[in-house]
């Protein structure tokens, strides 16, 4: 079966997109929502823009769609975006890395049982820890582009999630009672390699900007 | 021994239906053992102490094609609960019939008797499209009854027989465990 993969770059989609191909799913394009409402319940990625090189390295053909972000806006404009897919790409149905939230994978059900296609949630309701253990596991580069709850601040930016970052993001959960993958907004990642990669991406770039405990950086890649 | 039921199709739904409700007896060190419900055979229900069967998604409907592979459920006289899809083929193979209603995400849905915890309103995680109606059929009895008058949780009357039409491993996973304590 083809899947179109609801991509944002950052660590879930990338590791869903990852499990859909080992379990035999082909990857028949990315589909990436770049939204213009920083406060977007649906899509809030900083460096959303970085998609395009990943989708290069991954030699996976991108729909990339802008929206204004407003509430049901949004959500016309992702069915739209799917519609794309299954035309262009013939896909039977979308692979997304929905984790915890109701509000995300729901709507994103709703669509697809609209479009009569398939939709898989692989990480869905897996344990945070377990999932970064899984990251590192399987090769995944990930840094840290944004940081958005207490006590995280700007030292956690462009941080890579490693052995360090686990135990050091466990503590934080512990103590504060913040999701340790960052589920709950508390922050947002960037896949600069995997298995899905041909080659690795650099940063050749940042600009970080924000105060206290929110920070973002628009990151460029090579 | 706890036999957990894979009524999927698809191999990647396995993460979605099936591995959370093995996380959550991982998690509280109750021992499981996993079959796709085509391969389960008599050695398997011998050893197995009770059964979940596990849902799957809105269009990985093989299992309805297939209801002859759970035959073995009319005479079964160990705990079943069937969650979702499971609950289905609990009801097809007590006489019911297959009923056409969406239900996608969270429901407050007012439990008249207590099941498994759950007693007077409470929030459940809903993925279907499909249904059956219980309340026809006199061999069960029904604990929760949707605003659309579906059958939301049931019991069979003379048998550990369970059904849950939402998923609890979401946002009930006590259900499961008392499940599994029965």
């Amino acid at each position: 079966m083809k899947l179109g993969v609801l991509f944002s770059g950052g660590k879930d989609s990338t590791y869903a997109a990852y499990l859909a191909k080992k379990k035999g799913y082909k990857l028949g394009c990315l589909i990436s929502i770049v939204s213009e409402n920083p406060d977007s319940f649906m899509f809030h990625t900083p460096s959303i823009n970085c998609v395009e090189k990943q989708a290069e390295v991954m030699g996976i053909p991108l729909i990339m769609i802008r929206t204004s972000g407003e509430k049901e806006k949004e959500l016309w404009d992702l069915e739209n975006a799917i519609k794309i897919a299954i035309n262009k790409y013939k896909i039977k149905g979308i692979v997304t890395g929905a984790v915890e939230s109701v509000y995300q994978s729901s709507r994103i059900q709703i669509i697809c049982n609209k479009l009569k296609i398939e939709c898989f949630n692989p990480l869905w309701q897996k344990g945070q820890l377990e999932l970064l253990s899984e990251l590192i596991k399987n090769r995944f580069e990930v840094i840290i582009t944004s940081v958005a709850a207490y006590p995280f601040n700007v030292s956690w930016i462009l941080r890579k999630i490693d052995g360090k970052f686990i135990r050091d993001v466990s503590k934080l959960a512990d103590k504060y009672e913040i999701n340790p993958a960052g589920e709950g907004g508390e922050f947002e990642s960037l896949v600069l390699n995997c298995p899905l990669f041909k080659k690795k991406l650099k940063v050749i770039g940042f600009k970080t900007s924000g105060s206290g405990n929110a920070f973002r950086s628009e990151v460029r890649l090579r | 021994m706890n036999l957990i039921i894979n009524i999927c199709k698809e191999k990647l739904h396995y993460f979605e239906f099936v591995k959370p409700i093995c996380d959550i007896l991982d998690n509280n060190k109750i021992s499981y053992f996993v079959k796709d419900y085509k391969r389960v055979g008599k050695a398997d229900l011998e050893k197995a102490s009770k059964v979940i069967i596990c849902g799957t998604s809105l269009y990985d409907n093989e299992f309805i094609k297939n209801i002859k592979k759970f035959k073995w459920i009319i005479d079964f006289d160990k705990p079943i609960l069937g969650i979702c899809g499971g609950m289905q083929i609990i009801g097809l193979l007590f006489g019911g019939k297959i009923g056409k209603e969406s239900e996608i995400g969270f429901y407050n849905e007012n439990f008249t008797r207590e099941f498994f915890g759950l007693i007077g309103e409470c929030e459940v995680y809903h993925l279907h499209n499909n249904y059956v109606d219980f309340s026809k059929l006199k061999e069960f009895e029904v604990f929760c009854v949707g605003d659309l008058g579906i059958s939301q949780a049931i019991k069979h009357n003379e048998k550990d027989v369970y059904g849950v039409l939402f998923h609890p491993e979401v946002r009930n996973k006590d259900l499961i465990i008392k499940f599994c304590s029965l």
